[in-house]
């Protein structure tokens, strides 16, 4: 399949271009930007006239409900496609936890059969994720777990935490991290604070964060002249924030995300319990959400994820503190990307890096951008196109989110991914 | 990017629909339950304690979390006013069969309940029942989780009304497990919208919140400091669990540090007056010479409470669900 798009706004911000031209597919690959090469015959022609075509977004945290449910992974695909999305990372937080390699063969088989975004499943660091004993992470690799990860809080054991990160070390396998105390944590449902406290919420402290924070630096030290390189999933504080610069200027290998949800919201959303903003890490400050943004300007978070966690809307038909975590979030994650460009005035280009070579940069994969030669992973959208978020217009088996009801600006009309139309809202246009 | 918050308490009137906080509650409301409940008073003492303004309505007292006391009030409190009133245990039954809460609602609401009396242990839970009853059915929250207990909060104020006239000049101590009260929130919530000037939370680190600053509340760790000069002494009940670990080392040590004893009670103003919101740990965070001293109006307390329940159950039972 040859595709032209033509007259598209080409956004990529790995080569910094943002300029209306054509794209060309072919083969999988990309195969021109802004002409077509010699003897390019295309079998489809597109006139993007008004979409913006950008690298296909990468998510580094969707829960896609298999193993667990069956039939699942093929819906949540289907989402990520509406969504844009042309790469997940899969944590291993499923049921039974990705700790076999036979669970990460049968996941993979199961993504080639749904034709949807690329897979990337993180392995389990520990066997069935309970902190005692290491996972076996060389074999999980070579059946295709590009990380390993922990999922919830850091295991209580520390002496666990640094052998696996030694034995990850060891083989350089890098390893992703929630910087969560497990023990300061404990019970709490929402950020600590004045909300909290007059809600009389059980709160997670500041310090959660950043106790695990020093911890995970100081442990990784400890795995060598050369650390084991960490990904922390989902920093929410200010001061989280600041400990991460600090790592970077020391030279530590430690990249960051965060979710888009605490790119927008604060503790005050909760407003009277509104469990649709029960997320984990929870909400937190004004303050913390400014250094956060700041954090993304700057570069010093390296990817916003969806953190997408479908789940039953009963899930979250329960008191505050027993409502389900978390929020589905594939198929708003572009339009709440492009929302926090226009309120904080980020060029798009940048706004967009964080989806797309930044992510791709923490996988050290070379897709993400639109460089002759990569791979054709290709999201065609209309950043002006408004969409309500609703039961009928989400995919995803999950319609929890804090979105439900509202309109949001930036829709996706076509997904590509290796060079093929995997997704389409409707037929993009054919040139004339 | 929020929305703009509307009180779900009230309807579209501004009339009392539903009592779940006093977290914004209008004044004005407050103030029509004290003379409300003042107009209730006389009927306890009366040979018919009872007067017809819910007759034919049904009360339901949904209890998902134990209470003995509370629920008595509110049963004595609606059947003076001629309610048919069913008390559900629901911690013994539904729940613990697996059915949802808004299921029991429903269930409960099809069996005709006008007024829904709720405890419950997470905090919220009367909100999400009040965001999903029928736009007839009233809910009055008798607790939830560490967030609320409006009643309490209400007749707290009034029992300070009714000793102290007025609000505008009075220091009020509130004095002990602030972190895990609800009657705490709500106290502090209900002193300062009837204008108490200065309003004091007294308790170790381990039992205050964040923010408490931002209630508009003075914050001490001094149980000497605290309740210097002030005119009500309000204690809370230190719940058994609390006692001895990770908060607090022992019952004992904190009754040397913030247990109310006569010599500790020197501190506050002659004619103070000390509230507990019951059930009293006696020698743990009050001295039975104070519980049952001259200062004590911790029984009155009860009295006043049936009469403003009285008060709001009566007042959000005659508002009307304008949609």
């Amino acid at each position: 399949m040859r595709i032209a798009i033509e007259t598209a706004r080409l956004i990529d911000p790995a080569a910094e271009l943002d300029r209306v031209a054509g794209l060309y597919l072919a083969d999988g690959r990309i195969a021109g930007v802004g002409a077509a090469p010699a003897g390019f015959v295309a079998d489809r022609r597109i006139d993007a006239r008004g979409l913006v075509a950008a690298p296909g977004l990468i998510d580094l945290c969707a829960r896609m409900r298999e193993p667990g449910a069956d039939g699942a992974l093929r819906v949540e695909m289907r989402a990520a496609l509406a969504g844009g999305v042309t790469g997940v990372v899969c944590p291993p937080d499923t049921d039974p936890p990705l700790d076999e390699p036979g669970l990460v063969r049968m996941l993979r088989q199961r993504s080639r059969e749904a034709a949807g975004a690329r897979l990337y499943p993180l392995g389990a660091l520990t066997a069935g994720l309970k902190g005692e004993a290491l996972a076996q992470m060389c074999t999980l690799a070579e059946v295709g777990c590009v990380a390993f990860a922990q999922s919830g809080a850091l295991p209580d054991d520390r002496g666990t935490l640094l052998n696996a990160l030694r034995y990850a070390r060891t083989f350089d396998l890098p390893v992703w991290l929630r910087p969560v105390d497990a023990t300061l944590a404990a019970g709490g449902v929402a950020g600590a604070g004045a909300v909290a406290g007059r809600l009389g919420l059980p709160a997670v402290p500041a310090v959660a964060e950043t106790v695990a924070l020093h911890t995970i630096f100081e442990l990784q030290r400890a795995t060598g002249q050369r650390p084991v390189r960490v990904h922390l999933c989902r920093v929410s504080t200010a001061a989280g924030i600041e400990l991460l610069r600090a790592a970077r200027r020391e030279g530590l290998p430690v990249t960051a995300d965060v979710s888009i949800l605490h790119v927008h919201g604060v503790d005050t959303d909760v407003g009277q319990f509104d469990s649709n903003w029960r997320l984990d890490p929870p909400l937190r400050t004004q303050r913390d959400r400014a250094a956060i943004r700041a954090a993304l300007a700057d570069g010093t978070l390296d990817a916003i994820c969806s953190d997408h966690a479908p789940a039953a809307l009963e899930d979250k038909l329960l008191p505050f503190g027993e409502a389900g975590v978390g929020a589905t979030g594939l198929e708003t994650l572009l339009s709440l990307l492009l929302a926090w460009a226009q309120s904080d005035k980020v060029p798009v280009l940048r706004a967009l890096s964080t989806v797309t070579c930044g992510p791709a940069r923490v996988l050290g994969e070379d897709t993400g951008t639109l460089l002759v030669g990569r791979k054709a992973d290709v999201v065609l959208f209309d950043p002006n196109e408004t969409w309500r978020v609703n039961s009928e217009s989400l995919l995803s088996y999950g319609k929890n989110t804090p979105y439900l009801g509202r309109e949001l600006a930036g829709r996706v009309r076509a997904t590509i991914v290796g060079g093929e139309m995997r997704f389409e809202r409707a037929p993009v246009g054919a040139a004339a | 990017m929020p929305d703009s918050v509307v009180n779900p308490q009230l309807n579209a009137d501004g009339e009392l629909h539903h009592l779940l906080s006093l977290d914004g509650l209008p004044r004005a409301i407050i103030e029509r339950i004290l003379l409300t409940a003042d107009s209730f008073i006389s009927v306890g003492s009366r040979e018919v304690k009872s007067v017809p303004l819910l007759r034919g309505r049904s009360v339901f007292n949904l209890f998902f979390e134990n209470s003995t006391r509370t629920r008595t009030t509110f049963e004595i409190a609606a059947k003076r006013l001629s309610a048919d009133v069913f008390n559900l245990n629901i911690a013994a039954s539904s729940a613990t069969k697996g059915e949802s809460l808004l299921d029991t609602i429903n269930n409960l609401t099809a069996m005709q309940a006008d007024l829904f009396v709720v405890r419950h242990s997470q905090g919220g839970a009367p909100h999400l029942i009040a965001s999903h009853v029928a736009p007839h059915v009233h809910v009055i929250n008798a607790g939830d989780g560490r967030h609320a207990h409006p009643t309490q909060g209400l007749l707290d104020i009034y029992t300070i009304r009714h000793y102290k006239r007025a609000f505008d000049a009075l220091s009020v101590a509130v004095v002990g497990d602030i972190l895990h009260s609800r009657v705490a929130r709500s106290d502090l919530h209900a002193l300062r919208a009837v204008g108490v000037p200065d309003v004091r939370a007294v308790g170790p680190l381990t039992l205050l919140p964040d923010g408490l600053e931002s209630l508009g509340v003075r914050v001490f760790t001094s149980l000497e400091q605290g309740i210097r000069d002030a005119d009500v002494v309000i204690m809370l009940r230190l719940q058994s669990e609390r006692m001895n670990g990770a908060l607090l080392p022992s019952a004992s040590e904190y009754f040397r540090k913030y247990g109310l004893t006569p010599e500790a009670l020197r501190a506050a103003k002659p004619d103070c007056i000390v509230m507990h919101p019951g059930p009293m740990n006696r020698g743990v965070e009050i001295d039975s010479r104070v519980a049952d001293g001259a200062h004590s109006v911790i029984l009155p307390q009860v009295t006043f409470g049936i009469a403003v329940r009285m008060a709001v159950l009566s007042i959000a039972a005659s508002s009307a669900r304008f949609q």
